[in-house]
């Protein structure tokens, strides 16, 4: 690893004010579980690291009867062992259950990983799925991303330059809803071939009235798929086949190596996207 | 190989290890794999594949399992460490390690320490483990010899002696 020089600021506040001070010679450490491997790779080589791993105030989980909030220090395991989240968003811990393995899970943030926005890495069709909100601070002060408008490509994000993700607002899904998270691992290393999130909103017919579908794995950057959803919007459990063929549909970019084709990639991806809205669709009603 | 390389101002960090407090300078860059093995002297936690895969390094970092690799040292300022050698106390081997001596949970012996680590990490949110948990329990570690059926073993023996 290439030498740097280290902060570990206590507050919000001295971090970002190191974040401005060292501008791009920065990289920001959260639970390490991707800066760390690419660093020893040298595909990252910071002069300084600030590590937010002192700052308590961003590992806080709430949920909450309108909006369940993430700190983006909270780690993978903070939210798969919450005792209020599988009755209020299953989706969530069932996303968290699914990454690396236990010891990831006990050190890997949340908001690490949507930072680093790894094509393959699950939170971000969870996070799509369930239309989180971003806050960031930054030098001009605070503002919030939608997950739709914050994975921009290949391992890049809308953060700038001297910005810090800080935490993830979801909005309580509803009484009638449900969401499941369904992935292919790779089986070395976990990290999805193809991962589908789904959640859906169900009406009193049983039909789908609201839905949104995230994908990852699958693209250099995870996506909303809204064909899918436009295809099954007001239609009921029958309809899911026909628009889960639609899930790979309008992908420019795929991922491709010697793991999987991108042929297989899109096939995965209509494939899980049926396991993941039949499960979403069961849990809602 | 480490203090020979310029770089990196020097960082003070406080750790207690298996119960005893230190103190120690390491530079930024130091894994604490290898601030456990090479500062501190304890080698009983290994360096297998360094990527966060195998699990061979995890250790207990405030009451939870981590791939030591994959940590700073000088992230663990301020934290308590459990590390293999922690486990035994006046002598006497921890439950989980005695069941791998029993179970036959062994041959190298190369991924145990981290094995155990995560049993006992899975031991102490489960005590009661499934043989499904157990696989799941130790998912993050892999063992070439055994074929994990006496890991395994070992794991369950450990359960039923701790919540005897």
């Amino acid at each position: 690893m290439i030498p740097f020089d280290y902060h570990a600021p206590k507050t919000l506040q001295k971090a970002m004010r190191l974040v401005r001070e060292h501008g791009d010679d920065a990289s920001v450490l959260a639970g390490g579980h991707s800066l760390i491997p690419l660093m020893k790779l040298r595909f990252a080589a910071p002069a300084v690291v600030i590590d937010l791993g002192g700052i308590g105030g961003l590992k806080k989980v709430t949920a909450g009867h309108e909006t369940i909030t993430i700190g983006a220090l909270a780690t993978h395991y903070a939210v798969e062992s919450h005792r209020l989240l599988p009755g209020k968003c299953r989706l969530l811990p069932e996303t968290a259950s699914e990454i690396g393995d236990v010891q990831v899970r006990n050190r890997g943030t949340v908001g690490g990983s949507i930072a680093h926005a790894d094509p393959a890495a699950d939170w971000p069709a969870a996070m799509l799925a369930l239309n989180a909100q971003f806050d960031i601070a930054g030098p001009s002060g605070e503002r919030a991303v939608a997950a739709s408008d914050f994975f921009v490509g290949l391992f890049t994000t809308a953060l700038q330059a001297g910005e810090v993700l800080t935490r993830i607002r979801i909005a309580t899904p509803p009484e009638n809803s449900g969401g499941a998270y369904v992935k292919m691992r790779q089986s070395a290393s976990g990290f999805a071939l193809a991962g589908v999130a789904a959640q859906v909103a169900l009406d009193s017919a049983g039909n789908c009235a609201s839905v949104a579908v995230g994908v990852t794995g699958v693209a250099s950057v995870a996506y909303r798929a809204h064909a899918v959803e436009d295809a099954l919007r007001g239609r009921g459990l029958d309809a899911i086949a026909e628009a889960a063929a639609h899930a790979a549909d309008g992908v420019e970019e795929f991922q491709e190596d010697h793991h999987a084709s991108a042929d297989y990639r899109a096939h995965l991806a209509r494939v899980f996207a049926q396991r993941a809205l039949t499960r979403a669709f069961e849990r809602a009603t | 190989m480490y203090s020979s390389h310029k770089g990196g101002a020097l960082v003070k960090i406080e750790v207690t290890i298996n119960g005893e407090h230190q103190s120690h300078e390491v530079e930024p860059r130091m894994l604490l794999v290898h601030f456990l093995r090479e500062v501190v002297g304890l080698t009983g936690t290994h360096v297998g594949c360094e990527t966060s895969l195998c699990g061979a390094c995890s250790v207990m970092l405030n009451g939870e399992a981590v791939k030591a690799c994959t940590v700073l040292a000088v992230q663990a300022h301020g934290a308590d460490i459990t590390t293999i050698e922690g486990l035994a106390q006046n002598g006497e081997l921890h439950p989980i390690q005695e069941g791998f001596w029993e179970c036959h949970g062994l041959q190298c012996g190369f991924c145990t320490p981290g094995m155990i680590i995560a049993a006992h990490q899975l031991l102490e949110r489960h005590p009661k483990p499934s043989e499904a948990d157990i696989r799941r329990g130790i998912e993050g570690n892999l063992c070439r010899c055994t074929g994990y059926q006496h890991i395994v073993d070992a794991v369950q023996y450990a359960a039923a002696k701790m919540t005897a």
